[in-house]
């Protein structure tokens, strides 16, 4: 059978191929939860038609990376699956409740009476913001690692409800509404811009308190990830992530203040790689974390082999598509309903 | 714990309502999308506005299935790993790959091109639009294919094998992704979707006649719908016969139940009613016709049928549920096929759309088809029962190490939550065909109406009102 593991590190390539996809995900779902999660605050009904417009022919493609994520994962190292879902089971049922919740919305709210609109318009916040609170629960559990004995999880029903993992999820609901913001910026105009360029600042500020809690606590939490950030030279290199990160603020700052359209969103997307790439090194090699590294986890090399050549071809297909798709929708968005 | 909660049932229970629901929508979907890039095409053939009248409505019912479909699909992605994380262990090898394919061929295409196909209307030409409706069909039919052929291998495995440590090896992927129970399989999803939006379309074509709307319209409706009854009903029964054929090859034990057959044996009769009883091993209150089931599933009136008493107890499925479902399945068939003929009488007499009483019939049976796909998945899954991989893993070995009131709480908030969505769903869908299509001429807008251009302009004139709305505060 077809095999590629004689010359090439089939799990690292597996591993890069997942942090894509889920980075893709938090990045592209990430602006339009953002956008759910602003939803109430919009200035007027208006405002929240076009905000909807803005996302409404992405969200469905933008979710996609989610399943992505999900059936990598499952087809890679089907083992982490099986042992991250079951440990993270209530946050990942309410993170797809909340998803459902946001999903309809989008064709439901047009198709309601002015007098029951509200009730879809809650859904999609209510949705968006469940979503992204659990998104970021999941982060902070996994970074802190799941109980297991053999091969599967052995921790309590309730594991997933600590401190830490609540903080992260606060913080990603503020890092999903930056997001957001910066994309109405880039999509709108008149007082929506306005508006979103005020909830940018506001919002900017508690990303940037958010990651320094989570910066400085995570390498405490195993001594590993101590190890990685702070020992000899590693620290010297590394310290280049904190720069760029402290660099790409100031820029943000400025694009908000001189109202630049673009760069702002631009920005936005540059901290969150940033940030995730920084959570790639304290991770690496993890797959459950300090339990099973991502050989051990890794599906057989025939398994990872069949879907690499798939990948291979359709993944530069989809990207090529989806430019296709922002292309056809690019500039600014209207309030009425697009059909 | 007041109750004892058994967590094989509720997981199995919660798999069970999540993955019924899911489909209704998929069966749906694959029907709209293909007739949807077939109105489209008589549009740009002919040019006629009554199609793009007709595509105008659909495409909104489509919208608002899809949209279902894929937040309950989403969903199912990740029930692999809640519910089944053994299974997905022990077998993420040789489907994972599968569901992987999956995402990566058909989901994100039909995720993209859906967004140009219901927003795109006259910023793409004429003819990229139509690209993305057929794109969105084929993209539809990609999907079943692979997840057909992941279901197809639980049910009839083949291509692996199984290693010391427990887990299932790939062996063969040509075995794997062609495994003996995919093509009757996806053939006969297929067609019923394909006669699931038939009757709908029929029935809201139907309402209209019968309430005198949009005529012209719903003749069009009609006659597609009935075309599709009359060619492709007598066509499923073909190939759910040879569906059936295969599954006595390769899982005796579920045809068993499917005709309620105890002893293994020759000369057996097709039961059309009764009542199977597991304590008894015999099936009750029958109504049947001799040598019936040996004549259907072998050609011969002393052909020889597989019986229940053949495996252990503990080794068969629970034989009612499959029994049944199976009658109500064949039973819509027939139903299906006999709309179909009549369809072709009335035509024939030149009153299909003058016929009152008929036009009752075909409201009646728009559900039809969803019934007969929840019952034929019934048969199908309940059927492979005791094993989740058919002969090789139990389903009571398949169960993820989750808290039984974990799973009972997440299974109270799906009933609830996908109660409200799918009577919003349903009931948006009922406002949609109450309203009809909109008529060009009407102050309806022209294709290019939704260009770029005039959307720019449009922005102007929010701007205005924009102000306006901020000058009352
Ligand atoms: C015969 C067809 C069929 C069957 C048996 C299933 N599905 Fe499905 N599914 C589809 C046919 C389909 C579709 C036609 O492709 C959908 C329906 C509406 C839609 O948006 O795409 C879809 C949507 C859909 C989505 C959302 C895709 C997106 O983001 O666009 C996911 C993740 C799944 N499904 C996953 C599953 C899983 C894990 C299943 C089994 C356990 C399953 N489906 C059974
Ligand atoms: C789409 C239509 C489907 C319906 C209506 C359906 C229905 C069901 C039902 C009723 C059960 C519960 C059986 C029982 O426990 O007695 C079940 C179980 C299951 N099905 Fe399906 N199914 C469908 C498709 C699929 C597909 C496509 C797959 C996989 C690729 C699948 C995988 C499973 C699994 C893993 C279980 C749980 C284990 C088990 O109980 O056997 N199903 N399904
Ligand atoms: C007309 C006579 C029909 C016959 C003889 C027939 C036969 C069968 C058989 C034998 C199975 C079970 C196969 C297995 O599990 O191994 C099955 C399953 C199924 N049937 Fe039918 N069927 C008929 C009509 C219909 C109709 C009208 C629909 C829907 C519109 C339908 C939808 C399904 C579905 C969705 C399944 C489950 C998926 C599968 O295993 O293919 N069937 N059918």
């Amino acid at each position: 059978m077809l095999d590629f593991s004689g010359f090439l590190d089939l799990p690292l390539i597996w591993a890069l191929l997942i942090a894509t996809a889920v980075f893709l995900y938090v990045l592209l779902d990430g602006f339009d939860l953002g956008i759910g999660i602003l939803f109430p605050l919009a200035p007027s009904n208006e405002c929240r038609s076009r905000m909807m417009n803005s996302i409404a022919p992405f969200w469905d493609g933008n979710e996609t990376w989610l399943v992505l994520g999900g059936g990598g994962l499952f087809a890679a190292f089907p083992l982490a699956y099986s042992i991250i879902m079951p440990a993270l089971y209530m946050p990942i049922i309410l993170m797809l409740l909340g998803l459902i919740f946001r999903g309809v919305a989008f064709e439901f709210r047009f198709k309601a009476s002015e007098k029951r609109r509200w009730i879809w318009d809650s859904a999609f916040h209510f949705g968006s913001l469940t979503a992204s609170f659990m998104q970021g629960v999941v982060l902070g559990n996994f970074i802190q690692g799941v109980e297991v004995t053999d091969r599967a999880f052995s921790g309590g029903a309730l594991d997933w409800a600590n401190g830490f993992a609540l903080m992260t999820g606060i913080a990603v609901v503020f890092g999903y509404a930056l997001l957001g913001s910066t994309w109405l910026i880039m999509k709108t105009e008149g007082i929506t811009q306005l508006w979103a360029r005020q909830v940018a600042k506001y919002s900017l500020v508690l990303v940037v308190f958010f990651m320094i809690v989570v910066s400085i606590s995570t390498p405490f939490i195993d001594d590993r990830m101590l190890n990685v950030w702070f020992s000899f030279p590693n620290m010297i290199y590394l310290s280049v992530i904190p720069l760029i990160t402290f660099i790409c603020t100031i820029m943000l700052i400025r694009a908000l203040r001189r109202e630049y359209e673009y760069q702002p969103f631009l920005f936005s997307i540059a901290l969150f790689l940033l940030c995730y790439i920084g959570f790639g090194i304290s991770m690496y090699p993890w797959i459950v974390p300090f339990h099973f590294d991502i050989w051990q986890a890794a599906a057989v090399s025939t398994s990872q082999s069949i879907l690499l050549i798939g990948t291979a071809i359709f993944l530069p297909i989809i990207l090529a598509y989806t430019a296709f798709s922002f292309y056809t929708f690019r500039g600014k968005s209207s309030h009425e309903a697009m059909y | 714990m007041i109750f004892d909660l058994d967590a094989v049932l509720l997981a199995r229970l919660q798999f069970a309502f999540t993955i019924s629901f899911h489909i209704i929508f998929p069966a749906f979907t694959i029907g709209l999308a293909s007739w949807l890039a077939v109105v489209e095409g008589l549009w740009l053939k002919t040019g006629k506005e009554i199609y793009q009248e007709i595509y105008r409505m659909w495409i909104k019912v489509f919208a608002v299935a899809f949209g279902m479909g894929v937040v309950s699909g989403v969903v199912m992605s990740y029930q692999f790993g809640t519910n089944w994380s053994v299974f997905s262990d022990k077998v993420g090898n040789v489907i994972g790959p599968l569901l992987g394919y999956e995402v990566l061929t058909a989901f994100f295409l039909e995720a993209s091109f859906l967004g140009i196909m219901l927003f795109g209307w006259g910023r793409v030409t004429k003819k990229m639009h139509f690209a993305s409706t057929l794109i969105v069909a084929f993209g539809t039919l990609l999907s079943a294919f692979w997840i057909l052929s992941a279901n197809s291998w639980m049910q009839t495995p083949q291509g692996f094998e199984i290693r010391d440590d427990g887990l299932f090896y790939p062996t063969s992927w040509m075995e794997i992704i062609f495994n003996p129970s995919f093509f009757p399989r996806f053939f006969h999803m297929v067609t019923a979707a394909y006669l699931t939006t038939a009757f709908v379309v029929g029935a809201v074509g139907s309402y209209y006649l019968l309430k005198d709307k949009f005529r012209e319209h719903a003749k069009v409706m009609v006659t597609m719908a009935m075309l599709m009854a009359f060619f492709v009903a007598p066509l499923q029964l073909v190939i759910g016969h040879e569906h059936g054929k295969n599954t006595m090859e390769h899982q005796p034990i579920k045809v068993a139940a499917m005709e309620g057959n105890w002893e293994r044996g020759t000369n057996k009769p097709l039961y059309l009613f009764g009542i199977p009883n597991e304590e008894t091993e015999t099936t009750d209150y029958a109504i049947k016709v001799p040598n019936g089931a040996s004549y259907v599933l072998t050609g011969k009136l002393d052909g020889e049928i597989p019986g229940l008493k053949d495996v252990a107890k503990e080794d068969r499925p629970p034989v009612a549920i499959v029994f049944w479902s199976f009658r109500v399945m064949v039973g819509l068939g027939m139903l299906m096929i006999l709309t179909g003929l009549v369809a072709a009488v009335l035509f024939w007499r030149k009153k299909l759309f003058d016929y009152k009483l008929f036009q009752g019939w075909c409201i009646l049976m728009g559900p039809a088809g969803f019934i007969a796909i929840l019952a034929g998945w019934f048969v199908t899954e309940v059927g492979r029962q005791p094993f989740t991989a058919y002969g090789v893993l139990r389903t009571s070995e398949s169960i993820s190490p989750v808290i039984a009131e974990q799973v009972a709480i997440s299974l109270a908030l799906f009933v609830i939550i996908y109660t409200l969505i799918f009577g919003a769903g349903v009931y948006y869908m009922f406002k949609i065909w109450r309203k009809g299509p909109a008529i060009i001429g009407d102050g309806q807008k022209y294709y290019y109406d939704h260009s770029m251009e005039a959307s720019m302009g449009r922005i102007i004139s929010d701007e205005i009102s924009d102000i306006n709305e901020k000058g009352k505060k």
